[in-house]
């Protein structure tokens, strides 16, 4: 789905708001801002001829080396990326959507990075946004219901970040 | 003493009864699992629901970041414990496609048989489960007694009884053994037979047919939208089954394969065998729709498996020997959706280029599943809540992961 005359067209139509594309990976993907993501996801599922009707998982993947040397070596600085996979039933194609975020807002430690919600497009991302907000600490804004879903209400900390340290007890429970 | 408009206690309640909080769960026979159902009630009447997971979450994700695909292989046994062999699949197939593997002709049918066996044990309990919520309890046992002989057939292929580990990264760890397709061949035709006992038994049951149809009725947008898959999204007329409709790698597997989607289609489901006429007073999107789809895939899945079994002996060659265990792994990343038997399973696989992938993510099917819960039961009766949730057929080893 995603060749580059369609990125092409996206950037048109959406300008900034497309960021990037990367066509050489199994899954091409293309790179939209955190601002822009509701506007082209709603672009994406009304318009006719692409009729992304179905989201099939939204997750995120944190980028950073725990270990210094690697750190050193590595060719990307520490982020956050929030993947979105569409399908369309009507056509049977598919698209990869990513958001770069920065891992603390603000480069503040805690505070969690913002990202708008698609879930008043695709019901499914309603679940799959709380299980990333639990597991990966990205704070869904606009979002009806964000609460832990997977994690007990009281968990601290967010358990895929890469620098996640269990606890050492929870309720009397031993952790580490 | 008569209660005048000023009396407060009428006021308070506004002349209806007490709303309740019901909590149903974590340990209720069915919830299927530890799941607990949060119901508003007024009276007998549902007025909202609210489903709370994460009871049986064991961090499979970050486990998968420490270690080979391979090595995790039997955590997604352990996910959808009831269908080991086809998360087994769905996560080999999301390496290979990172990998660009391609397995050979014979291991490609050897998946397509013991996927599809799985297929069958899978629903098996899926529908004598979902009698045992509405209250009967032999379908259970005769859904048991068959699926019994298709786990010691799996036993005999891999060793183990519900935690496969048998499909992998590469193919299969062991050829299926000599004598194995006779025995499964004369498994299916003991069996076929049985599944009009299994209508008589359930899907043409008055009581069954009252307890389902025209209960929690999705649309097909609704489906849609809620990302459901599986019998749940076909049993709203939804025509999509990955193995006709998903990625190349996958539906690879099914080339030479006849088969026909389980959907209504203008009213009628595909006419390619002999079973029961769907009683008038269903509404397409109901339980039994959902449960009735389940059946049929299960007659499809039998004769998957022949279809299979012939090609099987002919295929010359491997069976596709495992990759090595720390084979490096290309520098991208690949998500990949396998149709399991609850739906959609995908599998999303993230690396640096080590052997050990920098994000496993799974993206279970019974998870979208069971969040249309929600909406669905608004409305209905307490005792409709199991008949509901029972046909969605979740799993909640998969839900939680």
């Amino acid at each position: 789905m995603s060749g580059q005359s369609f990125v092409d067209q996206l950037k048109q139509k959406f300008g900034d708001k497309i960021s990037g594309a990367n066509l050489e990976n199994v899954d091409p993907w293309i790179e939209v801002t955190a601002e822009g993501i509701v506007e082209v996801c709603q672009y994406l599922h009304d318009e006719p001829s692409l009729a992304f009707d179905y989201l099939n998982s939204v997750t995120a993947v944190d980028y950073l080396h725990t270990d210094e040397k690697k750190a050193a070596k590595s060719d990307w600085q520490p982020h956050l990326e929030v993947v979105y996979h569409l399908f369309s039933m009507q056509h049977k194609h598919s698209l990869v959507l990513k958001v770069m975020l920065p891992r603390w807002l603000n480069d503040e430690v805690g505070k969690l990075p913002q990202i708008p919600t698609v879930s008043h497009i695709w019901m499914t991302a309603d679940w799959h946004e709380r299980e990333m907000y639990d597991l990966l600490g990205v704070e869904v804004t606009g979002h009806p219901n964000l609460r832990r879903i997977l994690c007990p209400e009281d968990w601290v900390g967010h358990p895929l970040r890469k620098d996640y340290e269990m606890p050492l007890e929870y309720h009397g429970i031993r952790g580490r | 003493m008569t209660a005048t408009i000023d009396d407060p206690r009428v006021i308070e309640f506004d002349v209806r009864t007490d709303e309740m909080l019901v909590n149903m769960g974590p340990q209720h026979p069915s919830t299927h699992g530890v799941l607990r159902l949060v119901l508003r009630t007024d009276g007998e009447v549902v007025s909202e629901v609210t489903p709370h997971i994460g009871y049986l979450h064991r961090c499979a994700e970050k486990i998968g970041e420490n270690l080979t695909p391979r090595q995790w292989i039997p955590y997604t046994d352990r996910m959808d414990y009831l269908a080991g062999m086809n998360m087994n699949l769905g996560w080999s197939l999301a390496v290979e496609k990172l990998m660009k593997y391609e397995p050979p002709e014979k291991g490609r049918h050897l998946r397509v048989i013991i996927s599809e066996m799985g297929r069958i044990a899978s629903h098996l309990v899926g529908m004598g489960a979902y009698g045992l919520d509405l209250g009967s309890f032999s379908p259970f046992l005769y859904a048991f007694r068959e699926r019994e002989k298709i786990l010691d057939l799996f036993e005999e292929a891999c060793g183990a009884r519900l935690t496969y580990s048998y499909l992998t990264v590469g193919g299969a760890t062991a050829d299926l053994p000599p004598g194995w397709l006779q025995k499964c061949s004369a498994f299916l035709d003991q069996f076929e037979p049985i599944i009009a006992e299994y209508h008589t038994l359930l899907t043409t049951n008055a009581i069954f047919v009252k307890r389902t149809a025209g209960i929690g009725v999705m649309s097909p947008e609704m489906a849609i939208n809620y990302g459901t898959s599986g019998p749940v999204l076909r049993g709203s007329g939804v025509d999509h089954d990955l193995r006709r409709d998903g990625e190349e790698i996958y539906t690879a597997m099914y080339d030479g394969y006849a088969f026909e989607v389980i959907v209504e289609k203008n009213g009628h489901y595909p006419k390619d065998h002999n079973y029961p006429q769907v009683p008038s007073d269903t509404v397409l999107g109901d339980c039994w729709h959902r449960f009735y789809v389940r059946m049929l895939e299960v007659m499809q899945a039998i004769d998957l498996v022949r279809q299979g079994i012939e090609f099987y002996s002919t295929a010359k060659g491997s069976y596709g020997e495992p990759v090595k265990l720390n084979t490096k792994l290309p520098v991208g990343e690949a998500y990949l959706e396998t149709e399991a038997p609850r739906g959609q399973m995908g599998f999303y696989i993230v690396s640096d280029g080590s052997p050990i992938p920098w994000r496993a993510r799974a993206r279970s099917s019974s998870f979208c599943n069971l969040s249309v819960t929600g909406p669905l039961c608004a409305g209905c009766l307490i005792a409709d809540v199991p008949a509901i949730v029972g046909s969605l057929d979740i799993v909640m080893g998969e839900i939680d992961r």
